[in-house]
């Protein structure tokens, strides 16, 4: 794909960003990267509503400042995956268990349904999914405090 | 967003429609304060994530006459009245739902939460618009009909109390003391258990007969021997003959009781398997779409044979081990007090030692049993694939996932076996410490006279025996932990609620007439809502095609009809009463589902298309492969219909197998009938005797057709075209083709794709499509 990245993008008074492409036909756009956990700031497509790509960015540094904003503001708009600071308590260790979390968007319980719901990403990282499909991150695990870690290797 | 309060609208009467559920306390001051005279709460939701997106609480109200809103981030409120032109929305993304407030020029405001309240979200809308409609026509909006769940306003079902969306999110997790649950399983054998105890008690009792008599023997035999009187043999055959009978009688009994708890322990074992694999089949797909087969099968296999052995064996040997310390605790006291509590010394530490280490070896144990099962799912993840695995030359990459698996569970054995090493020779130690004690207390005691050679004798027989006991005690601290931690992980099947449950009043359909009814039907798979509001009727006898784009939802709409997955939102009906009420299999019993892909089970042909019905006469067996146009062919193999299919057995083409799977749905004659892509993976030729094969099968029922080739689907009385979860068009050919909608742009792909690939007619386009099942 092109590099030149010779679209316009805007956001209208509804709040959706709006794609205008080289051919100038506008349309609604969305924000989706390719590898949100492998790669995330790499590969990042823009799609219409209907899923169909309009764009395609090799990395966000490739947009110039205004647009690359625009972008980034509607990801942040959308993402949402919580990353574990530290884990305060849980309920128990057998699954269904409730934690007590906190993370870098504050204090919240999840619900684990099963030790399967723990996605091991490479080396230290993990992805936990609760019950209503939210996948909280893991960066490191070594990481965590002694208490954390000791509660979590319960369940690894 | 204004901040002053809302003038209130013209129309003041309040309406029925208020939800029944009032306000968290938390928030009822708050809100208090905000409302003006009059003012009426009809609706709320509580949202836990502030706009950018991190965790709080806030809060969104609807009044008579406007909505109220709060985020977590600023204590003030926004406010905006109700007014013509106003519209709520929800949309979810990555499980966070976005609620977005919209007038003519823009949008005013958006929320978010998480989607456990999206429900919830959805009820809030309808009260919104329901309010809104009053506020701008008059008109009073006609209440709900339906009885509704007053947690979560869920319709409920004719006959069912509790809401299904609401118990279905209960989330307990077991109790601690997973292995007394145990005892469901062990009660049928409660007598013959009772019995084992017993004899186990007797052989004990038997085992503490010899020590005694060594008293006797050394005061009363040897030392006076020693001091010059003569040996008394009467009295020495005696002891002797009582220590042989001792010794037959803990042989006799020991045998008996080894023999009845291990006819007991196999029995236990089957029923805990059977029960479990009985409750997995119940487990909705749901559950087998999320478990691994590898790990499934090592619960019900190794698991519940530890179980067993651990019910039988070694819970009833630590009973008796109490048991004999006790009695040997009595017998020591009685003979001397002050030996025996010196004695007796080291218990206390080495009950402190057994507990120190049991929870650091639990969770050990735990671990090595979820990296055994890991290592059987490699296995089970590699031998069916194996033809990929060759084909791409990756045996070398499967040996070192394997390699890995393995060196992991040696990793993870090898830190519990560090801990539990230790053990054993600690115990050891411990007793000859122990001895140690005995002998300098004893010689002492001995030199003052207080005791005889023959007490101190008896006191260092008993004592081999007690040490011997708390070192078989201390194994039990292991075998528990096993135990429980298997327990724990059947217990996680058997406590699995199947989310596709049984009605609690279930109502039974005599005749199906086949009328299938959905009403604003929605279902989401974890974050993705797949569909959305879908209702449709299908009148019995009708033949619907479902059309779409793959992940447009035609898939689901399917394994909802069958109830694989029950729905999220609204209802699904057949005849006229939700499917939820009807109790599964015999609801099942109606449908016919040929799917793409054809499973055949290991077994003859004749088997195989009786599987619906193991009944069937050859008489009927041979009808349904005759209307399904597998007569023939199965005439051509060497063994007819006792031909044996299915892994190991003779290779069928998918044609063939299809057939077979159409003459199985013939034979149960289900009045509901739906094709999953049912020619999809097929060739062209064989396509053609396949729905020479279906048109036997459609007549007179209701079908539900899934299928890429727009052709196949010419019969269909109408085509439903699903985009996106939801029915966008809804017509038979000619009408959908005039509309020019979605419908027509799909045909025109077809053609077009069979335009340039030459060929001659609609049946050779999709051929890409033919692996997708969305």
């Amino acid at each position: 794909m092109s590099t030149t990245h010779d679209f316009q993008l805007h956001r209208d008074a509804f709040g959706k960003l709006i794609f205008t492409g080289s051919d100038g036909e506008a349309h609604e756009a969305l924000p989706v990267r390719a590898f949100p956990i492998g790669a995330p700031d790499k590969g990042i497509a823009l799609v219409d509503p209907h899923g169909h790509e309009l764009a395609w960015i090799d990395a966000l540094a490739d947009l110039d400042a205004e647009r690359r904003q625009l972008v980034e503001s509607e990801l942040a708009s959308r993402e949402f995956m919580p990353v574990i600071e530290r884990i305060i308590e849980v309920s128990s260790y057998a699954t269904p268990s409730t934690w007590t979390i906190v993370t870098n968007r504050g204090e919240t319980k999840l619900i684990l349904k099963g030790e399967e719901d723990i996605r091991r990403l490479a080396a230290q990282a993990l992805l936990i999914a609760d019950s209503n499909g939210i996948q909280y991150l893991i960066r490191d695990r070594g990481a965590l405090d002694a208490h954390s870690r000791k509660i979590l290797d319960r369940f690894l | 967003m204004t901040q002053s309060p809302a003038t209130p609208p013209a129309l003041q009467p309040i309406l029925p429609t208020s939800s029944q559920i009032p306000l968290p306390e938390a928030w009822q001051p708050v809100v208090e304060a905000q409302l003006v005279k009059e003012e009426k709460v009809l609706a709320w939701l509580e949202i836990d994530l502030n706009t950018s997106l991190h965790f709080g609480k806030g809060l969104i109200v609807l009044t008579d006459r406007r909505l109220l809103a709060r985020t977590g981030d600023t204590p003030e409120w926004q406010s905006q009245p109700l007014r013509e032109g106003l519209r709520l929305t929800r949309r979810d993304h990555a499980g966070v739902g976005s609620l977005e407030l919209f007038d003519a020029t823009g949008r005013l405001a958006h929320w978010r939460y998480t989607l456990g309240q999206d429900v919830a979200a959805g009820r809030l809308i309808d009260h919104v618009n329901r309010q809104l409609d009053f506020v701008v026509t008059g008109v009073a909006p006609t209440p709900p009909a339906q009885a509704v769940c007053p947690k979560c306003e869920t319709p409920l079902l004719a006959g069912q109390d509790e809401c299904p969306v609401c118990s279905k999110e209960e989330l307990t997790p077991p109790s601690t003391w997973t292995l007394f649950r145990l005892w469901r399983f062990a009660r049928p054998y409660r007598w013959q258990l009772l019995a084992g105890f017993l004899l186990s008690l007797a052989t004990t009792a038997a085992t503490l007969v010899p020590p005694y008599m060594t008293m006797p023997l050394m005061d009363k035999v040897l030392i006076p021997y020693q001091n010059g009187k003569p040996i008394d043999t009467g009295l020495v055959t005696l002891y002797l003959s009582g220590l042989l009978g001792a010794a037959l009688l803990a042989w006799v009994l020991g045998w008996a009781r080894t023999y009845i708890l291990a006819l007991v322990s196999e029995r236990i074992g089957r029923d805990l398997r059977t029960t479990t694999y009985e409750h997995l089949l119940k487990l909705s797909q749901e559950y087998f779409g999320g478990k691994r087969t590898g790990d499934l099968m090592a619960r019900i296999g190794s698991e519940t044979d530890r179980i067993n052995i651990f019910i039988s064996l070694h819970f009833l040997d630590f009973a008796t081990d109490v048991l004999m310390i006790s009695m040997t605790t009595l017998i020591l006291v009685s003979i001397n007090p002050w030996l025996a509590l010196v004695t007796l010394l080291p218990l206390p530490i080495i009950a402190f030692l057994i507990h120190t280490v049991r929870e650091r070896l639990r969770t050990g144990f735990e671990k090595v049993d979820r990296i055994w099962a890991e290592v059987t799912n490699v296995l089970a993840d590699t031998i069916p694939g194996i033809r990929v695995v060759k084909a791409f030359a990756q045996e070398s990459r499967e040996a070192a996932r394997f390699r890995a698996a393995n060196q992991h569970n040696l990793e993870v054995n090898d830190k519990v076996n560090k801990v539990w090493s230790l053990f054993g020779p600690t115990v050891t130690l411990l007793t000859e410490v122990g001895l140690l004690i005995i002998w300098g207390f004893g010689i002492w005691q001995i030199s003052r006279n207080d005791i005889s050679v023959g007490v101190l004798t008896a006191f260092l027989a008993y004592i081999g025996r007690f040490y011997t006991r708390l070192d078989s005690m201390s194994r039990i601290v292991s075998v528990t932990q096993k135990a429980a931690a298997g327990a724990k992980r059947i217990f996680d099947i058997l406590d699995h609620v199947s989310s596709v449950p049984e009605p609690a009043t279930p109502v039974h359909l005599p005749a199906v007439a086949g009328r299938i009814e959905l009403r604003n039907v929605g279902f989401r798979y974890g974050t993705r809502s797949v569909t959305r509001d879908i209702s449709l009727t299908i009148e019995p006898g009708e033949m619907v095609g479902l059309v779409g784009h793959s992940g447009s939802g035609k898939s689901t709409m399917v394994n909802l009809i069958c109830r694989f997955y029950d729905v999220s939102e609204g209802a699904i009906l057949i005849d006229g009463v939700d499917i939820r009420s009807v109790p599964v299999a015999e609801y099942r019993k109606n449908i016919g589902l040929v799917l793409q892909e054809p499973f055949l089970f290991f077994g003859t042909i004749a088997e195989n298309i009786a599987y619906g019905k193991p009944d069937a006469t050859r008489e009927e067996i041979v009808a349904a492969a005759r209307a399904a146009h597998a007569h023939e062919f199965i005439l051509r193999l060497p063994h007819g219909y006792d031909s044996l299919v299915g892994e190991r057995g003779q290779a069928l083409s998918g044609g063939e197998r299809q057939r077979i799977s159409i003459a199985r749905a013939l034979l149960i004659d289900p009045k509901i009938l739906i094709l999953d892509e049912a020619t999809s993976s097929v060739d062209t030729t064989t396509e053609k005797e396949i729905q020479k094969a279906l048109d036997n099968l459609v007549r007179g029922r209701t079908t539900i057709a899934i299928a890429h080739r727009l052709s196949t689907l010419r019969e269909a009385n109408r085509l439903v075209v699903l985009d996106r979860g939801s029915v966008v068009e809804v017509g038979n050919h000619e009408e959908l083709m005039a509309q020019e909608g979605h419908y027509y742009r799909l045909y025109q792909a077809q053609a077009r794709n069979v335009d340039t690939e030459g060929g001659s007619d609609l049946e050779a386009g999709g051929e890409d499509d033919k692996g997708d099942r969305e």
